[in-house]
């Protein structure tokens, strides 16, 4: 088998492939505005230094957020293009998830990422494989926590988030073991916006006179 | 070039709020599939970048799977992608180009990010044929009004004028929800005014003026119409008086059409242009067309508008255009391809 993995919900693009063994190549880039421009060049660099093809994929997996919606669009876009071209599955997984999958604590912990206008996207987990609450998105003060924190989010608010554990970012690699692996629940590649769109129905005319 | 040597191009088209899709083998068109969000837009009386965006998504496996089955081509028989990569809506075409991309990589297939008003012209091939070389066109829609010279549309195009203000479309949409017409506002406009008196209100004529004209001779303005609409039907509704809906539509429309056919005609006899083309959403509208063939019949210069679905934003005529940029051997673009929203019409592929 060969896993394509990719996420795109954070300032991280990530992306990784996997034989069903282990890791076979990975590219990682930090860069929050430029998802749309670095993504596909990274999937056609980590096919090419593991010596894959296109035609070799046989599914896909993608981080399906809760993100900036311009970011984990990107990504979605391109997983579901990629499933529906070569008619392979297309896997998701939380993005939190992912996070959480990577950090080295015992016990419960956080994982709180940038949500942008001073707000996080939150999930807490009793260990690394068992979400307990969330993905919510909330104002740090609100979900304030002497727990370990990984993600973006620990970093950004330490007044609410004291113990920031690593990682800060998704690591496609680790998406990639998990949809393997089945270690974490994998969902249909739809968007978890958490908000909705950011719209005013007009009001009564304004009279120009 | 026989016909089974011209390049299958996929096109695909997100700025604004239409899922295109279109396929087409040199200049004949195979299919041309389209997922709308614009009810989704119509509470609000304009396009949400947000919903569109959303709406792009959701719509782009669907679409694109529509337009294969309809052109009945496996998407391994296509020979390039072309994609919207600018003007429009950054998250929007984020998602166009984002699959365009994904199409690239896993067909192996050259990617070409391509202007959007280069590919409304192109979009004529489909209809009449090859674009006569040069050719003036008037592009206006909700979110454009240009008047290019188009030399090559592959490789040289030349923006006479475009709006300073609004867009023509916007104009349309926004009188329309003065008068309680519904969103979107052409079609509806162009409806009533067809029972209305044209010169009920003589409504200003904007940048046609003596000193306007020598700085905006071929810009537009439709912000001050727009603003003397309002003004004549509140003064009515305060008065307490009925507006008389057709007969206000009629004037407005007839104001707007006047300005764009007096501009484009102007701009043909001043380059020496023989053939004018329409394209953008407005292209569909009665009085424009019959307007403009009017007054450019009188100066013998033939005007090619393509049926409406080819007008208003569509996948086929990305489609087009990057047909004619694979004939004429340009270069594709990078896989870092980013997305423009001001993407100047000097610049044809990204
Ligand atoms: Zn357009």
């Amino acid at each position: 088998m060969l896993m394509l993995a990719f996420d795109t919900a954070t300032p991280a693009i990530t992306v990784a492939l996997h034989d069903g063994w282990a890791t076979l190549s990975e590219h990682h880039t930090v860069d929050a505005s430029r998802h749309g421009e670095l993504l596909a060049p990274a999937i056609a660099h980590v096919l090419e230094s593991a010596g894959a093809t296109r035609e070799d994929l046989t599914g896909v997996a993608v981080g399906v957020g809760p993100g900036p919606f311009t970011g984990l669009r990107v990504g979605l876009a391109t997983a579901r293009t990629f499933g529906a071209v070569l008619g392979v599955p297309v896997h998701g997984v939380c993005t939190l998830d992912v996070v959480a999958l990577a950090t080295e604590v015992s016990g419960p912990f956080l994982v709180a990422t940038n949500a942008r206008r001073k707000e996080v996207y939150c999930a807490s987990y009793a260990d690394r494989e068992t979400r307990v609450g969330g993905p919510e998105v909330a104002r740090p003060a609100d979900v304030a926590s002497p727990l370990p924190v990984a993600g973006e989010g620990a970093a950004l608010y330490p007044e609410h988030f004291p113990s920031a554990v690593a990682p800060e970012y998704p690591s496609a690699a680790v998406l990639a073991e998990a949809a393997v692996r089945r270690t974490v629940p994998l969902l249909e590649p739809v968007p978890l916006y958490l908000r909705r769109p950011d719209v005013a129905e007009p009001g009564a005319r304004k009279p120009v006179l | 070039m026989r016909v089974a040597d011209e390049p299958v191009v996929l096109g695909i088209e997100t700025s604004c709020d239409e899922t295109g899709i279109g396929i087409v083998r040199g200049s004949t068109l195979l299919s041309d599939a389209i997922a709308s969000s614009v009810d989704e837009h119509a509470r609000f009386g304009g396009v949400v970048p947000e919903v569109a965006s959303r709406a792009h998504l959701e719509a782009m496996v669907p679409t694109l799977e529509r337009a294969c089955r309809e052109s009945g081509v496996a998407l391994r028989d296509v020979d390039a992608i072309a994609v919207t990569s600018g003007p429009g809506l950054t998250g929007a075409l984020l998602v166009g180009v984002a699959s365009a991309k994904a199409l690239a990589l896993s067909l192996g297939r050259p990617v070409y990010g391509v202007n959007h008003l280069a590919a409304h012209v192109a979009a004529d091939r489909l209809e009449h044929g090859p674009l006569p070389e040069p050719c003036m066109a008037l592009l206006v829609s909700g979110g454009h009004s240009s008047l290019l010279l188009v030399e090559d549309v592959t490789s040289g195009v030349e923006q006479l004028g475009s709006t300073i203000d609004d867009a023509a479309g916007e104009a349309f949409d926004k009188v329309a929800r003065l008068l309680g017409l519904p969103f979107p506002g052409g079609p509806h406009i162009d409806r009533e005014a067809r029972a209305g008196d044209p010169a009920y209100v003589e409504f200003p004529r904007g940048l046609t003026s003596g000193r306007d004209m020598e700085r905006h001779r071929f810009d537009f303005s439709f912000s001050g119409l727009k603003t003397a609409v309002a003004r004549w039907v509140e003064a009515r509704e305060r008065d307490g008086e009925p507006v008389p809906v057709a007969d206000v539509a009629a004037s407005f429309q007839e104001a707007v059409c006047d300005v764009l056919a007096r501009k484009a005609v102007d701009a043909c006899r001043r380059r020496g242009v023989d053939d004018l083309l329409i394209g953008g959403g407005v292209a569909a509208n009665s009085r424009l067309r019959a307007m403009t063939e009017e007054r450019a019949g009188r100066h013998g210069i033939r005007v090619r508008v393509p049926r409406p679905a080819l007008c208003t934003d569509n996948g086929a005529m990305v489609a087009a255009l990057g047909a004619e940029l694979v004939s004429r051997g340009r270069s594709p673009s990078a896989l870092d391809l980013p997305v423009d929203s001001t993407m100047p019409i000097t610049e044809i592929v990204a």
